[in-house]
C-alpha cells in the first residue's frame, strides 16, 4: 500500500463523514415533514403531484396497506419496464435502431431494476435504446431508490410510534424521497459529471478511426444475440479485424448521477464506471464514490435524528465502518501485493514514481490500485454495484472482499435505504442476544423485541443466504450453469458464487468472467434478485407495524445501552459471524483455494 | 423465620437413574420434533447409521467404521441434551411425588349447611365441587382448597410450606384461606370449598413442579425462532457444500466430493447444539429454582417477566422495617417531669399486649426503673384502644390516663376543656418528621407529654436496595403512615420513592401509572384488598398465609410468606434469561472452531492447499472430524450443570454485565474449542482410533 493511496482513501472518507451530518439531517426533516427552505420551494409540486394522483397525504396506512402499496407498484414499475424492453424497436429515440430485447433478458433486466440490483446481463450500448435508457431504467433507478428509503423511514416511524395502527403514507414517503432528496442531488451531480467530460446528447453513435487495424477473439453469436456454445458447453469464437471504432453516445450523466445516488449500480455503458464517458477523471472517479456512499452513510444521522437519539445512529454508522475499512484496506493490500507468478517471471511490481504497482490487470490507468480497490469496496459494501475495475481480475483475495461485503447482507450501508434496515434487522438479533445475557426481555430503543420480530428478522437474513447458496449449487450441477463458468479451477465457482451473491443480496456488480446472458442464469438469478428484495422488505414493514403497535418500555440502568463502543462491536462481530459461517465453505473452494494455490 | 428450602443436591443418584431411562425414551422422533436443533441432530444419527450398515456390505468412499464412530457420538449429542432434560424434570419430579403424597384421597366431612352441627354426609375428597360445605375437625387433613366459613384452628401447612409451626386460620379477614392436604390440629373449621377437583393449589403445583403444563415462554420461543433460522442456514451452507464440492472436484481434476457423513458431522457441529440441548433444561431448571426459594410461580411466564421487572412495590412493615415499632423516648410537657409521664405511660399501657405497648412498658422499667405492677391491684379499670377513640387506657379511681394518636388526644382534652401545648405539638412534628410515631400521654385534660416510638429498619436492606438500584430497578415503599413518618423512612431505608397514607386504590393507581410509563412493575400482598393490585401488578406475589383472593390475583405465591424474596425473585428471573443468551452465544462462537477443524478435512483431497486452514494441526482428517464431534456432544455435558444452576449473577448494570458475559462465553466460547478439539484429538491418536 502506498502513503499516495492511503492518503487518497483517507481523503475519500474524510469528506463523507463531512457530509453525513447536513445530509443526514436534511433527509430527517424532509421525512419529518418539517417546514424550512426545500419545502417553500418544492412544496407546491409536492402537493399538485398529491392532487394529481388523488393522493391524501394525511391518510395513514396500516403495515399491509404499505406493504400491499409497495407489492402493487413494483409490479406495475416491472410490466411497464418490461414492455419498453420488449418493445423499444419500434419507440423513438433509438438512433442505432436497437431491436426489442428477447423475453428472458427482459425479464432479466426488468427484474434487476426494480429491485435497486441493477444487474446487467446486456451491454447498454450495444443493447438499450436511448428512451429505454432514460424512461424504462432510468426512471427505475430513482423509484427503487426511493421505496428502499420509503420502507426504512416507515421501520423507524414503527420505533418511534407507540400504540399506533399505522406506519406512514407510502405515496407520501415516496414522493418526498424522489421530489426533495434524490432529483436536487442527482441534478446537481449530473452537471458536474457533465463539466468532467460524461456525456450527456442524444447523437448518434460515432465511428472513430484506429491508428492501426487489431484482430482480436469474439464471441460468435446466434440470430438472437446469445453466445453460441459448442461441444463441451464453452461459447466458441470467431477471430475478428478492426480498423475503426464506434464511440457510444448518449444521455449518459443524468443516469450515472442517479446510478451511484440512488445506489442502483447499473452502468450506462456496458464497463460502467471504467468507461471514460462514463467515469472519465480521477475527480469524477472521487464524487461518484462519494455519490454511492453518501445517502446510506448520512440515513444513520437520520435514523439517529427521527428516533431522537442521535448516538443511536453514530453507533449503526460506526459498526458498519469497523467492518468496511479493514476489509477494504485488505482488498487494497492484496491487490498492490500484485501476482506472485509475474514477480517470479521477473516483472517489477513495486509501486514508484513511474508505475502503480500491484495487480494492474482489469483496472483503470487513470483509477489505479487504491481507487480501483477502494470503489470495488464502496461499491459493494452498498448495493451499489457500479465498477469502475473488473472485479474478475482482483487477486483471489482481492476479489474476495467484495463478495464478503455482498455476501454480509448487504447491511454494511448497503442500498440506500434498505441497507440500513437490514443493518437494523442485524441490530435486533445483536440486541436479542446480548438482552438476553443481560436478563431482560431484550429491547431496542424501548420496544419489546419478541418472537413476531425475531421471525420477520430471521427471514431478513436466511432469504438471500439461501438464495445465493441454492443459486450457486444448482447452477454448480447443472450443465448450462457449468457453461457459463470462463475460468478454470477455483476460480469459475468463484464466478458463480460471486453472481448469486450479487443477485440475491440486490448489488449488482459481476465477476465479468461469467457468461451470464444466458435463459438460465436471467432466469435463476431474476428469481434470487426478486426474493432477495421482496423477502427482506415486506418482513421489514411486518416488523414496523409490530414496533409501532407496542408501547415504550423507559430505559433503566438494567437496560442495555446500544449506542456504546461494547454493542458496536458486538453487533459488528454478529454480522461477520453469521456471513462467515455461511459462506466460509464456499469461500474455501473458491477465492480462498485460488489463494492457497497461488501462493504454494 | 425459619428458611426451610427443599434442596437437591445437583445430582442426586435417584435422579440421574431415573434421568438415564428417560432420555431413552425422549428419542422419540415424535418428542423430539418439539426442538427443531436436536431434532436435526437426531435425523443426522439414523442418517449415519444406516450409511454405516450400508457401508458394512457395500465399499464406499469413507470406511464403515469412521462412519460408526461419527454415529455413535451423534446419538450421544441427541442422548446428552435428552440427559439434561431429564435431569432438570428429574428434580421437578421428585418435588411433586413429595406433594402428591399429601393428596392422598380422603374422606370429607361435608355438611348440608354451614354450621358444624348440621348434617354429615362422608363423601371422597375428589368428588368435592366448587361451593361444597365441610367440616375439618382436630387430626383432620382437610380434604381441599377454601375458605374459613366459620370457627378458628390450628393448621399444619408444612406438607406446602415446609414450615412445621402450626398456623392459625379463621373465618373473616386475611388468614381465612386453607390449602387442601394440611392438617387441622386444634378445633374445627368449617370450610366453603373453593376449587373443583384437578384446580386445587396443589394439583396446580403438582403441574407447575413437573413440568407437565410447560408451555414455551414468550422469550424462549423467540430464541427457539433464532436458533431455527441458524439451524436452516447451517443446513442450506452444508447441504450445498455438495454441489459446490462436485463441481470443485471436476475444475480441480482430482479428489472426491465431500461424503455425506461428513456434511452430517459438519452440520451437527454447526448448528446451535449446546444451546439448543441444554434449553428446555434451563427453563426447567429456572421454575426448579424458585421451588427451591419457596415460590411456586404459576407459569414460566411470570418467572421470565420477573426478570424484567423495573419497579418493585415493597411494603414498608415486614419487608423494609422489622414488623415492630418500638418506643425509644419519653418527651414529657413543660412543667411534667419525665418519671410521671413514664409513670403513666406505663400505666396506661399494662392493657395494650402489642408489641408497641410493651415496648413502652419496658422502656418505663429501663429508664426510670418501674418495677412491673399488678395491675388489678390499683383497682383499675383497662380501656381497650377503640377505632373508634383511637385511642387506650386505664382507670385508675378518678384518674383517667389515655394514650393515642396526637389529634385523637387533642380532640379528647378539648373536649374535657383542656388545652393541647405548643410544645407537646412541636414535638409531635418533629418526631413525625424524623419518621418517627408520636403517641401523646394525657391525664384527664392535661396533656403530660409524648412518647416517641420508632419504626426499626432492617438491617442491610439500605445495601439490598442500592444493589438494585445499580440493577435498574426502582423501589417504592408503600405504607399507611402519614408523608411525613413515610418520608424519614425513606430516607433511612434508601428507598427512591415511597406512597403514604397508601390505599388499595392508591395503589392500584401507582402501578397503572408506572405501567402507562412503560415499566414493570412486581409486588407482593395477602389481604383481600391488595388483589386488584395484585391482578394489575407484571408480576405479583401473594403470601401463602394470604387470603384466597390475594392468591387467585398473583402470578406466584411465596410459601414462606416473606415480603423481602420478591428481591430473590427478580434474581432468579434475571438468571434464567441471561443462562440461555449466555449460552446462545457461547454455541455460535464454538462454530468458528469447528470449522477450522472440518473444512480443511473435508477438502484436503480437493485442494491439498487447505490444509493451510488447519490450524490446529489435527492429525488426520478423520480424527480431525471425529474430535469436533466428540467435542460438540461433550461441551453438552460440561455444561449441564451450568444449565441447571444459572450463571453467576451480580447486581450490576446492564453494560457491565455485557461486557463480563461477553469475556466469558463469548470469547470463552471462540477460544475454549481450539483447545478442546486439540486435547481430544491428541488422545484419539494416541489412543490410535482414527
Amino acid at each position: 500500500m502506498t502513503t499516495n493511496g492511503m492518503i487518497q482513501i483517507a481523503l475519500y472518507f474524510i469528506v463523507l463523514l463531512a457530509l453525513v451530518k447536513p445530509l443526514g439531517s436534511y433527509m430527517a426533516k424532509v421525512y419529518q415533514g418539517e417546514t424550512f427552505w426545500p419545502s417553500r420551494i418544492l412544496g407546491p409540486v409536492e402537493r399538485l403531484l398529491y392532487r394529481i394522483f388523488g393522493i391524501r397525504p394525511e391518510d395513514e396506512m396500516s403495515w399491509k396497506t404499505y406493504a400491499g402499496a409497495a407489492i402493487v407498484f413494483k409490479i406495475a414499475c416491472f410490466f411497464l419496464l418490461y414492455l419498453i424492453l420488449r418493445v423499444q424497436g419500434v419507440l423513438p429515440l433509438n438512433p442505432q435502431g436497437f431491436a426489442g430485447v428477447s423475453p428472458d433478458l427482459a425479464f432479466n433486466t426488468a427484474v434487476s431494476f426494480i429491485t435497486n440490483t441493477n444487474w446487467q446481463a446486456y451491454g447498454g450500448e450495444s443493447t438499450m435504446s436511448y428512451l429505454t435508457q432514460m424512461t424504462g431504467l432510468t426512471v427505475q433507478n430513482f423509484v427503487s431508490a426511493a421505496q428502499g428509503m420509503a420502507i426504512l423511514v416507515a421501520l423507524i416511524r414503527g420505533f418511534t410510534r407507540r400504540n399506533s395502527k399505522t406506519i406512514g403514507n407510502y405515496w407520501v414517503d415516496m414522493t418526498r424521497s424522489i421530489l426533495y432528496i434524490l432529483l436536487p442531488l442527482s441534478l446537481i451531480i449530473a452537471v458536474v459529471l457533465v463539466s468532467q467530460g460524461v456525456v450527456q446528447n442524444f447523437s448518434p453513435y460515432k465511428n472513430v478511426p484506429f491508428l492501426q487495424t487489431i484482430t482480436y477473439d469474439n464471441p460468435k453469436l446466434d440470430a438472437k444475440g446469445n453466445p453460441v456454445t459448442g461441444a463441451a458447453g464453452k461459447p466458441i469464437t470467431e477471430p475478428a479485424k478492426a480498423s475503426e471504432h464506434t464511440l457510444p453516445l448518449g444521455p449518459a450523466a443524468s443516469q450515472i448521477a442517479i446510478k451511484q445516488l440512488g445506489t442502483n449500480g447499473g452502468g450506462f455503458f456496458n464497463v460502467n464506471s471504467a468507461h471514460p464517458f462514463e467515469n472519465p477523471t480521477p475527480f469524477s472517479n472521487l464524487l461518484e464514490m462519494l455519490a454511492l456512499l453518501s445517502i446510506p452513510a448520512s440515513l444513520c444521522y437520520t435514523f439517529g435524528k427521527m428516533v431522537g437519539d442521535k448516538r443511536q445512529g453514530w453507533a449503526l454508522l460506526v459498526a458498519m465502518l469497523i467492518v468496511l475499512i479493514p476489509l477494504l484496506f485488505f482488498c487494497y493490500s492484496r491487490e498492490q501485493a500484485g501476482n506472485p507468478l509475474l514477480t517470479t517471471a521477473g516483472v517489477n511490481q513495486t509501486a514508484s514514481d513511474l508505475q502503480p504497482g500491484g495487480n494492474m490487470e482489469g483496472k483503470e490507468m487513470r483509477f489505479g490500485v487504491a481507487n480501483s480497490a477502494l470503489f470495488a469496496s464502496v461499491t459493494t459494501t452498498t448495493s451499489c454495484g457500479a465498477v469502475n475495475a473488473m472485479h474478475d481480475s482482483f487477486s483471489p483475495l482481492g476479489g474476495l472482499v467484495p463478495m464478503v461485503l455482498m455476501q454480509l447482507g448487504e447491511v454494511i450501508f448497503g442500498g440506500v435505504g434498505s441497507g440500513l434496515y437490514g443493518m437494523l434487522a442485524f441490530a435486533m438479533v445483536a440486541v436479542f442476544v446480548s438482552g438476553l445475557m443481560v436478563g431482560r426481555t431484550p429491547e431496542y430503543l424501548g420496544k419489546k423485541i419478541e418472537a413476531f420480530e425475531m421471525k420477520m428478522v430471521a427471514l431478513v437474513i436466511l432469504v438471500p443466504a439461501s438464495c445465493v447458496l441454492l443459486g450457486s449449487a444448482i447452477s454448480s450441477v447443472t450443465a448450462t450453469g457449468v457453461a457459463g463458468i470462463s475460468n478454470p479451477g477455483p476460480h469459475g465457482f468463484s464466478q458463480i458464487l460471486y453472481a448469486f451473491s450479487s443477485a440475491s443480496n440486490n448489488n449488482g456488480s459481476a465477476f465479468a468472467g461469467l457468461s451470464a446472458n444466458t435463459p438460465f442464469y436471467n432466469t435463476l438469478l431474476g428469481i434470487a434478485m426478486l426474493f432477495g428484495r421482496f423477502w427482506t422488505m415486506v418482513p421489514i414493514i411486518a416488523v414496523a407495524g409490530s414496533l409501532a403497535s407496542k408501547k415504550y418500555v423507559t430505559p433503566s440502568a438494567g437496560t442495555l445501552p446500544t449506542h456504546t463502543p461494547l454493542f458496536v462491536v458486538f453487533l459488528a462481530s454478529i454480522i461477520i459471524i453469521v456471513g462467515a459461517l455461511t459462506f466460509l465453505p464456499g469461500l474455501a473452494l473458491g477465492p480462498i483455494a485460488e489463494h492457497l494455490m497461488l501462493y504454494k | 423465620m425459619a428458611q426451610k428450602k427443599k434442596q437437591h443436591a445437583l445430582f442426586e443418584s435417584r435422579i440421574i437413574q431415573r434421568a438415564l431411562i428417560d432420555s431413552l425414551i425422549k428419542l422419540n422422533p415424535a418428542n423430539q420434533v418439539r426442538n427443531p436443533v436436536m431434532f436435526v441432530v437426531e435425523v443426522g444419527s439414523i442418517l449415519t447409521t444406516l450409511l454405516f450398515v450400508h457401508a458394512l456390505f457395500v465399499p464406499g468412499p469413507e470406511s464403515p467404521w469412521f462412519i460408526l464412530g461419527i454415529s455413535v457420538w451423534l446419538w450421544a449429542t441427541v442422548l446428552f441434551a435428552n440427559f439434561a432434560e431429564s435431569v432438570a424434570e428429574g428434580r421437578g419430579k421428585a418435588q411433586a411425588d413429595a406433594l402428591r403424597g399429601s393428596r392422598k384421597d380422603i374422606s370429607a366431612k361435608k355438611l348440608s349447611k354451614p354450621d358444624p352441627k348440621a348434617e354429615v354426609t362422608s363423601v371422597p375428597s375428589s368428588m368435592l365441587k366448587k361451593g361444597d360445605i365441610v367440616l375439618a375437625e382436630a387430626g383432620d387433613i382437610i380434604p381441599g382448597d377454601g375458605e374459613v366459613v366459620v370457627g378458628v384452628a390450628s393448621v399444619n401447612e408444612s406438607a406446602i410450606t415446609g414450615e412445621s409451626a402450626p398456623v392459625i386460620r379463621e373465618s373473616g379477614g386475611d388468614r381465612s384461606a386453607v390449602t387442601g392436604g394440611t392438617q387441622v390440629l386444634s378445633d374445627w373449621l368449617v370450610i366453603g370449598i373453593t376449587a373443583n377437583p384437578g384446580e386445587t393449589f396443589l394439583d396446580r403445583m403438582i403441574s407447575m413442579v413437573e413440568g407437565a403444563k410447560r408451555q414455551k415462554t414468550p422469550n424462549e420461543i423467540a430464541l427457539d425462532i433464532l436458533l431455527a433460522g441458524l439451524t436452516i442456514i447451517f443446513l442450506l451452507a452444508t447441504v450445498t457444500l455438495l454441489p459446490f464440492s462436485l463441481l470443485s472436484v471436476k475444475s480441480a481434476g482430482q479428489g472426491s466430493p465431500v461424503s455425506i457423513t461428513v456434511l452430517v458431522s459438519l452440520l451437527v457441529c454447526l448448528i446451535p447444539t449446546t444451546i439448543g440441548g441444554l434449553l428446555s433444561a434451563i427453563g426447567i431448571a429456572g421454575m426448579d429454582r424458585m421451588i427451591q426459594a419457596n415460590v411456586i410461580a404459576m407459569s414460566g411466564r411470570a418467572v421470565e417477566a420477573a426478570g424484567d421487572v423495573d419497579v418493585l412495590l415493597l411494603d414498608k412493615t415486614g419487608t423494609i422495617t422489622l414488623g415492630n415499632r418500638q418506643a425509644t423516648e419519653f418527651i414529657p410537657a413543660q412543667g411534667i417531669e419525665g418519671k410521671a409521664l413514664a409513670d403513666a405511660a406505663q400505666l396506661s399501657s399494662f392493657a395494650d399486649e402489642t408489641p408497641e405497648g410493651r415496648s413502652i412498658v419496658v422502656l418505663a422499667k429501663e429508664k426510670y426503673g418501674f418495677r412491673e405492677r399488678d395491675i388489678r391491684a390499683l383497682d383499675a379499670t383497662l380501656v381497650p384502644f377503640s377505632a373508634h377513640t383511637r385511642m387506650s387506657g386505664v382507670n385508675l379511681g378518678d384518674r383517667e390516663i389515655r394514650k393515642g394518636a396526637a389529634d385523637a388526644v387533642e380532640e379528647y382534652v378539648k373536649k374535657l376543656g383542656g388545652t393541647f401545648p405548643s410544645d407537646v405539638k412541636t414535638a409531635v412534628e418533629e418526631i413525625a418528621r424524623q419518621g418517627g410515631t408520636p403517641l401523646v400521654v394525657a391525664e384527664g385534660k392535661k396533656i403530660l407529654g409524648t412518647i416517641r416510638l420508632n419504626d426499626i429498619v432492617k438491617g442491610g436492606i439500605k445495601e439490598r436496595f442500592a444493589e438494585l438500584r445499580r440493577m435498574g430497578i426502582k423501589t417504592i415503599m408503600i405504607t399507611g403512615d402519614n408523608p411525613l413518618t413515610a418520608a424519614a423512612i425513606a430516607a433511612e431505608a434508601g428507598v427512591d420513592d415511597f406512597l403514604a397514607q397508601a390505599t388499595p386504590e392508591a395503589k392500584l393507581k401507582l402501578i397503572r401509572e408506572h405501567q402507562a410509563g412503560g415499566r414493570l412493575v412486581a409486588m407482593t400482598g395477602d389481604g383481600t384488598n391488595d388483589a386488584p393490585a395484585l391482578a394489575q401488578a407484571d408480576v405479583a406475589v401473594a403470601m401463602n398465609t394470604g387470603t384466597q383472593a390475594a392468591k387467585e390475583a398473583g402470578n406466584m405465591v411465596d410459601l414462606d410468606s416473606n415480603p423481602t424474596k420478591l428481591i430473590e425473585v427478580v434474581e432468579i428471573g434475571k438468571q434464567l434469561l441471561m443462562t440461555r443468551g449466555t449460552l446462545t452465544t457461547f454455541s455460535i462462537a464454538n462454530d468458528v472452531a469447528k470449522y477450522f477443524a472440518i473444512l480443511p478435512a473435508a477438502f484436503l483431497t480437493i485442494y491439498p492447499q487447505l490444509g493451510a486452514l488447519n490450524i490446529m494441526r489435527l492429525s488426520t482428517p478423520h480424527s480431525a472430524i471425529l474430535s469436533a464431534v466428540i467435542f460438540n456432544a461433550l461441551i453438552i455435558i460440561a455444561l449441564i450443570p451450568l444449565a441447571l444452576r444459572g450463571v453467576a449473577y451480580r447486581p450490576m448494570g446492564a453494560g457491565v454485565v455485557l461486557r463480563n458475559n461477553l469475556l466469558v462465553y463469548g470469547l470463552g466460547g471462540l477460544i475454549v474449542p481450539f483447545v478442546g478439539i486439540k486435547l481430544i484429538d491428541m488422545i484419539i491418536t494416541f489412543l490410535h482410533m482414527a
